[in-house]
């Protein structure tokens, strides 16, 4: 397939500091091409302020292979951007159109505070893994293989769950502005599982007060978290959280 | 694969080394558990924290609503009495006031329930409200969202309103001998006004069981391939039983003009 060159407009959120007062700023960008992917676009971008003498975009990337949960914008309205279970990094310029207007904002959440630009602090999905403690294995001489006994069926339904990288789209696309999916397949993948067992009840207990206290909103089960998760984790997890946590509310007591 | 599933969890990284992050907020996770800790020990406050805590104003969401929706629904049958006439709906009425002491038992136990849901409901909007302190320059939907979902405060806000003037209607009013309930509710919905504030209501209710029913088997962790499709298809159905009597009720007493029930 050849490729192509387009002609965008970005309309980008400029943030000078965590207090700042933000706007938005125009650019136009001439022949982009279209095998370019998201972030390479703003690279193109960048390197044209840098030129100009301007400030460059702040924006978070790290891996560019869609697996480290670092990037992330709001492109248009949508997490991650057009694309069902591709995160930012992978979302390539193809999926534009000539002559199109991108609107590019950051995560937006009360528990994201605005670094810079399009960078937040999503560190309190650090504390809430934090809050959620310790897995307990064994660390002696190696046990024969297959010494737990685990349903193939389990087994994926847990690597579903952790295929999460915590890139916090889903707060970033809940109405309620809450990783609600994220603490969902966190507790989900532990909680699948045997090894997971054993702090189970704590574990959703302390992630879950963790997360009243980061600013988050509630649940209103909208379904908009599943729809841009770009690992494409379910909603079931939710359910399941809600279940683990009703059950360690009722019947965890130290 | 069993092992990967554990060591590939995010909880694994603690053992690697702190985050970058954690050191500065070590003291925040521990000032937490320790809370938790202190109020397990008191009797009973347990249940207050999970109560004011995410999930459990959700619970508290589910459970009253899925009692209102249970009234809901006995007062639907109930009110289909009147497609059997006026004397077969002033006898249901009578039977349930002769009920004596149940009667103002049973509706301070409604009105409970009541005031739960809509001052629960009131402190998750604002919360969730306050939550994204700057809106989005484009608002879309990913495709999770429905009317009903996205609407739920609004209608929410709405059928209290409208439970307010049907109880004016109906309830805080005088029953005599000569004047009785069939009487009121023909006078009151063959009045233009009252029609429309009754049908528009009606569709609010529908719009907000349609989110709130589903919703509540979710937030109580009811969540299985073999019941998603039988949970979406009940509570289109409710949604639609209970709507379409409503309705018929008013519209056959506003098409008929009362004289079908003579």
């Amino acid at each position: 397939m050849a490729s192509k060159t387009i002609n965008i407009i970005v309309k980008i959120w400029r943030q000078n500091g965590p207090t700042a007062k933000g706007h938005f700023e125009d650019h136009a960008l001439k022949d982009i091409s279209t095998d370019s992917s998201f972030l390479e676009m703003l690279d193109v971008l960048n390197e044209w302020l840098a030129m100009k003498g301007h400030e460059p975009v702040s924006f978070d990337h790290d891996c560019r292979e869609g697996i480290c949960g670092m990037c992330g914008a709001v492109v248009n309205g949508t997490a991650h951007g057009p694309e069902k279970e591709t995160t930012l990094c992978q979302l390539h310029m193809r999926s534009f159109k000539d002559g199109d207007t991108i609107v590019i904002e950051p995560f937006r959440a009360r528990g994201f505070p605005v670094i810079k630009d399009l960078v937040v602090d999503r560190s309190a999905l650090d504390r809430i893994i934090q809050a959620g403690g310790f897995v307990s294995v064994n660390t002696g001489s190696p046990q024969d293989g297959n010494n737990i006994l685990i349903p193939q069926h389990v087994a994926e339904a847990a690597m579903d769950a952790a295929a999460c990288i915590g890139c916090g789209a889903c707060a970033a696309a809940c109405p309620n502005a809450v990783p609600m999916l994220f603490i969902g397949a966190k507790v989900s993948q532990l909680a699948l599982l045997p090894q997971g067992q054993l702090e189970a009840k704590k574990r959703a207990l302390n992630m879950v007060a963790c997360m009243d206290n980061e600013g988050f909103g509630n649940c209103g089960n909208e379904r908009e978290c599943e729809n841009v998760c770009p690992k494409g984790i379910s909603i079931r997890n939710i359910a399941r959280l809600n279940r683990e946590y009703l059950k360690a509310a009722f019947t965890y007591a130290e | 694969m069993n092992d990967h599933s554990v060591e590939g969890g995010a909880l694994q990284e603690l053992n690697g080394g702190p985050l970058p992050a954690l050191a500065e907020t070590q003291s925040k996770v521990c000032c937490l558990i320790s809370v938790n800790q202190n109020t397990r020990s008191t009797a009973m406050s347990w249940f207050i924290q999970t109560c004011q805590s995410s999930l459990g104003k959700k619970y508290i969401m589910a459970l009253t609503g899925l009692m209102l929706g249970g009234f809901l629904l006995v007062h639907t049958i109930g009110n289909a009495t009147i497609f059997w006439g006026r004397e077969a709906f002033n006898a249901y009425a009578h039977h349930l006031h002769s009920l004596g002491p149940f009667v103002p038992i049973f509706e301070a136990g409604l009105y409970t329930i009541f005031f739960i849901h809509v001052i629960t409901g009131v402190l998750l909007f604002l919360q969730n409200r306050s939550a994204r302190e700057q809106k989005y320059e484009v608002e879309t939907s990913a495709g999770g969202r429905t009317i009903g979902s996205r609407t739920m405060p609004y209608t929410g806000a709405a059928i209290f309103l409208f439970i307010l003037i049907h109880l004016f209607n109906f309830h805080f009013v005088e029953k005599t001998e000569v004047l009785t309930i069939s009487d009121i509710v023909t006078d009151v919905l063959n009045n233009p006004g009252f029609t429309l504030i009754y049908g528009a209501g009606m569709v609010l209710l529908a719009l907000h069981i349609s989110h709130g029913f589903w919703s509540l088997f979710q937030t109580l962790g009811i969540s299985h391939p073999k019941y998603d499709r039988p949970i979406r298809v009940v509570t289109w159905a409710v949604a639609a039983v209970m709507i379409v009597v409503f309705l018929l009720i008013t519209l056959l007493l506003v098409v008929s003009r009362s004289h079908l029930l003579g």
